[in-house]
């Protein structure tokens, strides 16, 4: 469960190059909900998983994740609330550090970290079993170093991480865009997986109105830092790329200049 | 060069391997170049002179050093973490602070422990000749801390840690207060750089206050010679690299100086520093350009 209520977030305040980056957006996503965001290039998606993850603090506004209140907590204070896999495959995970520890790593995520030995026998057979799961043999390589993998392995592993440490909250930011279009799919079947057997609370960003129809349960459109679109149950499903497009210039009332939006 | 030269040179080599470790968890762990080492050692150093002299048990006085020594770490980290100030630079504000300290701590440049009791005191006379027992003294105490800081980096809390310097962003995605691993990996690096300097002096019988210049280079010398003979193959492999370039570094040095052909002087030391440094520095870069 999502409750964000009235978010406000300006960058560059009293500045020349002020930007009311989230205006007054207010969402609620139930428990389990899959939820994907779409937007041309500097709607808010970004700051919106911002807020949510505590990378952005925001100016007004309350967010509850869950039945916390998280809104003034930083990113590594809500960790154990909110598991994420990032755009770029290097930021995700740990590249100098191998790929147990990278799960050892995330294994812990919002639980205190003591003199345990971080790689006991019990927690690498785990890990194993967790890695085996993605078929793509990288069981075998659970030693080597997370900077040898594809862009894809390393996501991969990054959506098994997320669900390592039992958070109910999955933000995707545009996870599978860095991925050639093979992987990608790889990626985004495994995410539809992931987040039907672990009941997810799921945000996901896309680039692609594509994807952001054919996967979750519910679609917003950020525009200007407001939510200009919201669809979900029987509309949605009849919904297409185009009526997506339509949609969007009436209820913005002007022309769809940016090619980012129409890709898909 | 004679059998008691080398064995100073093995001792003193193991004494400076503390200063690698810490130079290692500080710079290659924590991805922190940290100056402040230069004035932590003699800091260390500095302290427990004054505290055997005062009649204060060697051991003791050994702890009271590395407590010091991470006050010193958490400064830079104070100077970095909360005010933001270039990490370079927060190192060598601590630094140059540091060299006032000192003063203070002893009341002049240069203390003299001749004939006062030292951690080693015990050992003497119990049929090993002294220029044995001190290399095997340090050694058996390097062995502990290589061991303890080992499984240090292979715990969840040194995981954390790793991550702090390899991925900041990802680590904070993880729960790791980021800010808090800085402040403990400089409190650690500093009061394994302190207890070098408790060592030297107690090994070499005085604490001076310019001891610890030059102390970084000395320790990130060690660092890469032992990475570029043992290669990246985990922190265990890592850290005994840290021994063993600091050990051979030492011995390297006494080779030079005590080659009469190449007509080297003590007061030359600093220049073959840095040039065995550049040396090990340019050697991996060779040798794969030459695969390439």
């Amino acid at each position: 469960m999502i409750i964000l209520d009235n978010i406000q977030v300006v960058f560059g305040k009293g500045t020349p190059l002020q930007k009311q980056a989230l205006n007054g957006v207010s969402l609620t996503i139930e428990q389990g909900s899959f939820v994907t965001v779409i937007g041309s290039n500097g709607a808010g998606k970004s700051t919106l998983l911002g807020v949510l993850a505590g990378d952005v603090l925001p100016s007004g506004g309350r967010v509850t994740i869950g039945n916390t209140e998280v809104t003034r907590k930083g990113t590594a204070a809500r960790a154990g609330l909110v598991a994420r896999v990032f755009q770029d495959p290097l930021a995700g995970s740990c590249g100098a550090l191998s790929i147990e520890e990278n799960l050892a790593l995330a294994a812990r995520r919002g639980e205190s970290r003591g003199l345990t030995p971080a790689l006991g026998s019990r927690r690498r057979a785990h890990f194993r079993e967790r890695i085996a799961e993605l078929n793509l043999g990288l069981e075998d390589r659970m030693r080597d170093r997370m900077d040898l993998l594809s862009g894809g392995q390393r996501q991969a592993v990054s959506l098994v991480m997320a669900t390592l440490a039992g958070s109910k909250v999955l933000l995707l930011d545009e996870h599978t865009a860095a991925l050639d279009p093979g992987m990608a799919e790889f990626i985004m079947n495994l995410t539809q997986k992931i987040v039907a057997e672990r009941k997810l609370t799921t945000l996901m960003v896309t680039h692609s109105m594509r994807q952001a129809l054919d996967f979750g349960h519910r679609t917003i459109m950020l525009h200007g830092g407001e939510i200009v679109l919201d669809v979900a149950g029987d509309s949605r499903k009849t919904l297409e790329v185009e009526d997506l497009i339509a949609m969007f210039r009436r209820i913005r009332g002007q022309t769809l200049d940016d090619d980012a939006l129409l890709i898909g | 060069m004679s059998q008691i030269a080398f064995w100073g040179a093995v001792e003193l080599g193991l004494v400076y391997a503390f200063v690698a470790v810490g130079v290692f968890l500080a710079f290659r762990v924590l991805d922190f170049p940290d100056l402040t080492v230069d004035g932590s050692f003699p800091l260390g150093a500095a302290v427990t002179a004054v505290l055997i002299i005062a009649g204060v048990n060697p051991w003791l006085a050994a702890a009271v050093a590395m407590a010091a020594g991470a006050a010193a770490g958490i400064a830079t980290a104070i100077l970095n973490v909360r005010f933001k100030i270039l990490n370079l630079l927060a190192s060598i504000l601590t630094m140059i602070a540091l060299f006032s300290v000192n003063l203070r701590v002893m009341g002049k440049p240069n203390v003299a422990l001749i004939n006062a009791d030292t951690m080693l005191s015990p050992f003497y006379g119990l049929g090993l000749r002294d220029f044995y027992v001190r290399p095997l003294f340090v050694g058996v105490l390097v062995l502990v801390a290589v061991v303890l800081v080992w499984r240090f980096l292979e715990s969840d809390a040194g995981l954390a840690m790793r991550a702090t310097g390899a991925n900041a962003r990802m680590a904070r995605a993880q729960g790791v207060d980021t800010s808090r691993q800085i402040y403990l990996g400089m409190a650690i690096s500093n009061a394994l750089v302190a207890l070098a300097g408790a060592l030297f002096a107690q090994t070499n019988g005085f604490a001076d206050v310019t001891s610890g210049v030059g102390t970084i280079v000395v320790g990130l010398a060690a660092v890469i010679i032992g990475e570029t003979l043992l290669g990246a193959r985990g922190t265990l492999i890592a850290l005994v690299g840290c021994v063993l370039g600091s050990i051979l570094y030492r011995i390297a040095i006494q080779v030079a100086l005590s080659t009469d052909t190449l007509g080297l002087q003590a007061s030359d030391l600093n220049f073959v520093t840095a040039v065995l440094v550049t040396v090990a520095l340019v050697l991996p870069r060779l040798r794969r350009g030459g695969a390439a």
